[in-house]
Order: C-alpha cells, then sequence, then structure tokens
C-alpha cells in the first residue's frame, strides 16, 4: 500500500535559490525557532520553517506560486536567532525576486512598482502635499527627483538597465 | 560637527512632512547641520522594492549613495526602511569587489556617476546617541509632560544586527535612552520590539494581516498603561497611525522622535505638523 507519493527533491532549483541570494538555505536543520519568532506566523497560516525546507528541497512548484512567500514582514526576527545563522530574510528575497520572474506578482505590488518606475518615488506628490510643506516653511516640491528632471531620467534608465520597467508592466516575462 | 546628508525618502516628505520640518528643527538646534541631496529618489524600499528586482535596487541604492559621496558627505536619515537599503546596499558594495563593478556599471551607464564606497549611512537615533549624546539633548530640553511612552524601534533600525552592529537587537537601550533624555518614561510592554505590520510588502498586499499585527501591539501597548507611541520609522508612524483609525478602538498618540524632541525642546507647534496625524495630538 503507498501511504503517500514522495515527491522527488530539485538540487537544481536550489542552487538557483543559492546563487539568487539565499547562499545559507541549506544549513537549516529544521528546527522552527523562525516558524516560532514570526509576527506574521501568529496571525496567519503562514510557516516560515516550511518555505526554508521547501526552498531546500527544490520544489520550486509549491514555492514560487505560493501566497506564503509574500506574508513575511522581513522583520529579521527568525535571522536574528536562528542557531544556524541562516539568513532567512535573503532566501526569501531570493524566492520572492524568482517569483516575480515567474509572473507571480500581485496587482497591488505592481501598481507600487510601477509609481517608482514612472515617478522614482513610491509616494505621489499632490497639491495638498505641496500646500502643507510650504506652510511648514519647507521647500513645496522636495528636492529629490520630484525637482529635478534630469535625475529622473537617470532612475528611469537604471529601471531599463535592469528590465525592471519591463518586469513591472508585465509581471514577468 | 560634521555636516550630513539628508536623505528623505517618500513617506516623510509626501505625508509626514512635520517629521520633516522637526527633524531639520531639531538637529539644527543640536548643531547637526544637514544638507539636501538634490535628486535623490526613494532609497528604494527594503520590503517591496528589494522583493521584486535585487539588482535594481542597488543600482538605485548606489545613485543614491554615489550622490552623497559626491557630497562628501555621510548619510543620515530618519527612516527604517531608507536606513536599511542604504546601509545594507553600501555594506554589500563594500565587501563584494565583483558585484560592486557590476552595478557600477550598470550606474555609469546610466548616470555617469560610479560608488566608490566611502559613505557611512547614519540612522539619526544611533548618530544623536553616539555623535550628539544625551547630555547635549537634556540640556536643550525646556520641560513638559511627562508621558508614559511606548518606543518603538522597528525592525530594520538594528536588524540585521549582524551587519549593523548599533545595539542589542533583542534588549536595545539606546531609543528609550534618548525618550527619557526628553522628559518620557520608557514603558515596558508585552512583545516590545515586535514588527508593526507593514513590512516587507504587507501592508500593500494582505494590509488586513498587517493590521491584526499593529491591533497586537496596540493591545500590549494599551495593558501597559502607554500615553503615547514613539517611533523613528515613518511607515511604522503611518502603521500606527492610519491603522488605529481603522481599528477604531485605539487612540494613542503617534509621534516621531523628531516631533517628541521638538515638543520637549519647546519648538513652535505649527513646524511639527501634528495635524495630519490621522489620531489627534494633543499634548
Amino acid at each position: 500500500m503507498v501511504l503517500a507519493e514522495a515527491k522527488e527533491p530539485n538540487p537544481e532549483f536550489t542552487r538557483k535559490v543559492v546563487e539568487a541570494g539565499g547562499k545559507t538555505v541549506n544549513l537549516c536543520f529544521q528546527c522552527g525557532t523562525c516558524t516560532g519568532s514570526c509576527p506574521s506566523g501568529r496571525q496567519t497560516a503562514f510557516r516560515v520553517r516550511k518555505v526554508v525546507r521547501r526552498a531546500q528541497l527544490g520544489f520550486e512548484e509549491d514555492v514560487l506560486p505560493s501566497d506564503d512567500l509574500w506574508l513575511c514582514t522581513t522583520c529579521y526576527t527568525c535571522y536574528e536567532r536562528c542557531p544556524r545563522g541562516v539568513e532567512i530574510v535573503d532566501i526569501i528575497m531570493a524566492l520572492r525576486n524568482m517569483a516575480v520572474r515567474k509572473g507571480y506578482i500581485a496587482d497591488a505590488h505592481k501598481k507600487v512598482a510601477q509609481l517608482i518606475s514612472k515617478t522614482g518615488h513610491l509616494v505621489s506628490l499632490r497639491d495638498e502635499d505641496k500646500a502643507l510643506r510650504k506652510k511648514l516653511g519647507l521647500q513645496e516640491t522636495p528636492p529629490t527627483v520630484f525637482a529635478h528632471a534630469d535625475a529622473l531620467e537617470q532612475v528611469k534608465k537604471i529601471a531599463q538597465a535592469c528590465g525592471f520597467d519591463k518586469l513591472v508592466e508585465t509581471g514577468g516575462k | 560637527m560634521a555636516k550630513h546628508a539628508f536623505f528623505l525618502g517618500c513617506i516623510m516628505p509626501l505625508r509626514y512632512p512635520g517629521i520633516e520640518s522637526s527633524t531639520r528643527e531639531v538637529m539644527k538646534s543640536l548643531g547637526v547641520e544637514l544638507v539636501d541631496m538634490q535628486g535623490a529618489s526613494c532609497c528604494p524600499a527594503p520590503g517591496v522594492m528589494r522583493s521584486f528586482d535585487q539588482q535594481y535596487w542597488m543600482a538605485v541604492a548606489a545613485r543614491n549613495l554615489a550622490i552623497a559621496e559626491k557630497m562628501g558627505m555621510d548619510i543620515v536619515t530618519i527612516c527604517n526602511g531608507c536606513f536599511d537599503t542604504l546601509f545594507e546596499v553600501a555594506h554589500k558594495l563594500n565587501h563584494d569587489p565583483d558585484l560592486r563593478k557590476k552595478i557600477n556599471k550598470i550606474l555609469k551607464d546610466a548616470t555617469g556617476m560610479e560608488y566608490n564606497g566611502t559613505v557611512k549611512v547614519r540612522h539619526f537615533v544611533e548618530l544623536l546617541y553616539r555623535d550628539v549624546g544625551l547630555e547635549a539633548i537634556k540640556s536643550k530640553v525646556k520641560g513638559g509632560k511627562s508621558l508614559k511612552a511606548a518606543v518603538h524601534y522597528g525592525c530594520h533600525f538594528l536588524k540585521p544586527s549582524n551587519i549593523k552592529k548599533i545595539d542589542d537587537a533583542e534588549r536595545p537601550h539606546i531609543f528609550d535612552d534618548i525618550v527619557e533624555a526628553a522628559g518620557m518614561t520608557s514603558v515596558v510592554y508585552k512583545d516590545k520590539g515586535t514588527c508593526c505590520g507593514a513590512g516587507g510588502g504587507v501592508r500593500a498586499r494582505t494590509p488586513d494581516v498587517a493590521l491584526k499585527m499593529t491591533a497586537d501591539n496596540l493591545k500590549n501597548m494599551t495593558s501597559a498603561g502607554v500615553e503615547v507611541i514613539v517611533d523613528c520609522c515613518p511607515f511604522c508612524h503611518l502603521q500606527y497611525d492610519a491603522g488605529q483609525v481603522q481599528l477604531k478602538e485605539y487612540k494613542i498618540p503617534v509621534l516621531h522622535l523628531s516631533q517628541l524632541l521638538g515638543l520637549a525642546f519647546g519648538l513652535e507647534k505649527e513646524k511639527l505638523g501634528l495635524e495630519v496625524h490621522q489620531v489627534k495630538v494633543a499634548l
């Protein structure tokens, strides 16, 4: 009788995670200190230990499309407490980058990414912001890319060079 | 004291400009000269933007670092997110010559600038503690009410502590010390040091989950009889301020440390921009 069908590990995917910045992924011995420390896991079914295990075993299809991957607030509590020195946030970041390249990016995140791609900032400059800044004795338009068109062009060129504008326009290749 | 390049970021100048005016006034009165970084951009944010594409994240951060390098100054920021990105990218580029070469190639082609690894990235809480000192802060305090304060460090000011090396990440004290120097009492509350809930793109993607984390913290702060929340990050500030309005059951005023020091130093209230706070501040 077959109780469960075991999935085959895929070391190729694990290697990609290491290359993408998750270089300590293989050090994890699954103690669960991370999950026990996770403020997001207190509220949801997100278990950071399982994400790391899936990355270790190379279960790409379990990890990249998963919503769990996006419940980490990057608070670093697990990273600080890990007895094996696994740089868990770096692993999450590597996995998220890989997920986005596969097209797994939420609309809300796409909007944020498009805003920085277009304006160089994550928050818009509205007339009411300018008015309040003026009232507080600040320069109406902050002296950032908002006030320097040539500087904004530079930031846009970086987005083009990294393929970031296309990546977030289409949400993947 | 040395001049510092003042990195503005996004949330402070655009949603809580009172934090910016307070910071400028407070630093001036403590003898720290802040110089604007013309043409700087978003840091970019360590949670969301780093999640999407680390190469882009590093290249845009390197451009911001290069602007400060050209000014010949270290960077100071009042935001944990900006601090994390700029600190961490500077650290990576300083310690990995191959990576620096790769990022500098992108940077040079796009901007003509390169980053040569000479800029220190400072969080203003750490700068106040180490360079200005508690005595200098105390000497500026004009009195005022002493309140029970929940000091919220946030995540990216001290962590990851293996590279930041500022204070103990589990039992820090430097921010509490400054808040007490300003005449407040920093109270102990359950799970102090826990994330506000907003980071890592969670607020943008699953705001309900972020809010649950915020609610837990607010409950713990309330149990400890807290009268004011003091943060050192505009994103945590936004999460606590807007979050309380969404949750409806809490009304604890939220101050960024710059605003608290502004009040303690007796700055004009009009300069603190408290009227845009969603939870009314009547201190």
